[in-house]
């Protein structure tokens, strides 16, 4: 994977984070870029970086300004930019259990309905698609997913739903995303997983990298519910192969 | 015995807070951390702790407390809080002693939103993510992720050495709030120069709302140029991002790690406690400067925190009536609250 392509453009968010974006729309081969990047980086850190934030669009890279000056951060990102990158990790393939029948999938006949399908059908659909994670944000290890198929790729809600559960598969605004924290959303939910995505105490607390892929993995309610107690007790349920 | 603080009382918003959880914002992690980063620093240096320990945050709902065990060290900085050890007047900045059953008593003062609480020896709380840092939001770090409440104990570790008490002599913390610098970006380009300039004109005043995650501006309402809906990229602390009512929304400590606002400008990172200490209803504006300027600004902090803290010994404390009284020094001296 290289870097080639036009030059980013360097955006200032306070003297303490430099962001580098490559485009301003959600696109696989702007995260491209952005993702090699944000390994050239983190492959040989330079003195004084702090951490960097990869999102659909640009890399966030947080920094000590008294150590490492701005513009010998814009210099060393050109130079590692102007040098075909490896990826230090390759990319995994993430198998997500999920179940989208009741309970779960609150939403799922809402949003199916929406779409002119059945619920069977948009979960059939739902669960065909190959989906690449783009970026995490909003709360730990909510999981943002591109590749949503056309014909469920509904916008959000125009006034938020009361809380979900917690682990809830959702989809909105032409996008799916895998939602850690029990909260108020504009997507839909459509199915939940047993697997957790944010766990403290386990050696790996988050299980996915930004540029992996994932495919979900229709469960039963009673596969839901031995799965998630074998997560609850410290399990990966997702299965990972590398891609 | 080990010491151990007991809260008597905390008014809500009051958490543990060290210098913040770095390195998972990539995965959503918001940092947490002080709100204003010069008082936590202080308060922890002042004791000669690390800079970024863990300390209580006190909220405008103030708190009461007692030590156990044994003597404890302790320094406050912050906002003009009101503070009492047994009833006797205190600074607000200032390192004092605790004895065991001493009650020391924080109360929001005639200024400032936040006071912080340093611990000499620090306070002995399981990290998370290599945090203790309190997000209450996700329940993670501090004491079991969750505000201070009446009853709580927390464990202190074992201090060295001795520790100068007194008054802590921070002029650095005497901040004007009518001028915030920012950097403008990264989104100004969403921007007409019109309502850039609108921006920096303001005046706006704290809205009522705020709180860890946002301070919300109120003042005149800003058009976006391009359309206010972009893919979401990562967000700092102090970015001022303006959603399509127009009205400007400055993400403190505890915002989410990346949003999908246009992000008008950046405060500053000296002046981020600046701004968490002015109140609902205070008036404030914003001022352009450039990158230089603000690294300037961190590096005479910088090295403001990392000489040594001032302490000047209370010779002329502020005694309680009753002291006073007890010592017989002022003849016809009457406190008009004490019964004849």
């Amino acid at each position: 994977m290289t870097l080639e392509g036009a030059r980013p453009l360097f955006l200032d968010a306070g003297e303490a984070a430099l962001v580098v974006e490559f485009g301003r729309i959600v696109d696989p081969a702007i995260s491209d870029r952005v993702l090699a990047l944000d390994a050239a980086l983190a492959a040989a850190p330079p003195e004084g970086l702090r951490e960097l934030v990869p999102t659909y669009r640009s890399l966030m890279i947080h920094y000590d300004p008294l150590r490492l000056d701005r513009a010998a951060l814009i210099a060393l990102v050109e130079e590692r930019l102007a040098v075909p990158a490896t990826l230090s990790r390759a990319a995994a393939l993430w198998t997500l259990p999920c179940c989208y029948e009741a309970p779960h999938g609150e939403d799922l006949a809402e949003m199916a309905a929406l779409m002119g399908l059945n619920a069977p059908e948009a979960a059939a659909i739902h669960a065909s698609a190959l989906y690449r994670v783009y970026m995490y944000g909003f709360s730990p290890g909510f999981t943002y997913l591109g590749g949503l198929p056309e014909a469920i790729a509904i916008s959000r809600r125009s006034q938020p739903r009361p809380p979900h559960e917690s682990k809830a598969v959702l989809v909105g605004g032409g996008l799916s995303a895998v939602a850690s924290f029990s909260m108020p959303t504009g997507w839909y939910v459509v199915g939940r997983t047993p697997e957790r995505l944010y766990a403290p105490e386990r050696p790996s607390a988050f299980l996915f990298e930004p540029g992996d892929s994932l495919r979900f993995e229709p469960i039963d309610p009673a596969t839901f519910t031995a799965l998630e107690a074998r997560a609850e007790a410290g399990e990966i349920v997702a299965r990972r192969q590398a891609a | 015995m080990s010491a151990a603080l007991r809260l008597f009382s905390a008014g809500p918003g009051v958490t543990v807070q060290d210098g913040g959880r770095h390195g998972f914002l990539r995965y959503g992690v918001t940092g947490a951390g002080p709100m204003d980063p010069l008082a936590h620093a202080l308060a922890n240096r002042a004791l000669g702790n690390p800079a970024g320990a863990a300390a209580i945050e006190i909220s405008l709902g103030g708190t009461e407390l007692t030590v156990e065990g044994a003597p404890v060290t302790i320094a406050l900085a912050g906002g003009e809080f009101q503070v009492t050890l047994d009833g006797q007047a205190l600074p607000p900045a200032v390192v004092t002693r605790l004895e065991p059953g001493a009650r020391l008593k924080v109360r929001a003062g005639s200024a400032g939103v936040w006071c912080y609480l340093a611990v000499a020896g620090g306070l002995r709380l399981p990290d998370v993510l290599g945090s203790r840092a309190t997000h209450t939001r996700t329940g993670m770090g501090g004491l079991d992720g969750r505000m201070l409440q009446a009853g709580d104990i927390l464990p202190v570790g074992m201090a060295a050495g001795e520790i100068a008490t007194g008054r802590i002599v921070a002029p650095l913390l005497d901040r004007p709030t009518e001028s915030i610098r920012v950097l403008l970006g990264p989104q100004d380009d969403y921007f007409a120069p019109d309502q850039i300039a609108t921006f920096l004109a303001g005046p706006w005043t704290i809205g009522s709302r705020s709180d860890r995650m946002a301070c919300f501006l109120e003042g005149p309402r800003l058009s976006h140029k391009l359309g206010f809906n972009i893919p979401s990229d990562g967000v700092a602390m102090g970015a001022i991002q303006v959603p399509g009512e127009g009205l400007p929304i400055v993400l403190m400590a505890d915002r989410q790690s990346t949003g999908g606002y246009p992000k008008i400008a950046t405060v500053i990172g000296v002046d981020l406690g600046r701004l968490a200490q002015a109140r609902p209803g205070t008036c404030i504006g914003f001022r352009a400067v450039s990158h230089a300027e603000a690294v300037q600004a961190r590096a005479e902090e910088q090295s403001f925190l990392s000489g040594a803290i001032t302490i000047e010994r209370l010779l002329r404390s502020l005694f309680s009536p009753e002291f006073l009284l007890g010592l017989n020094l002022v003849d016809g001296w009457v406190d008009a609250r004490a019964p004849a």
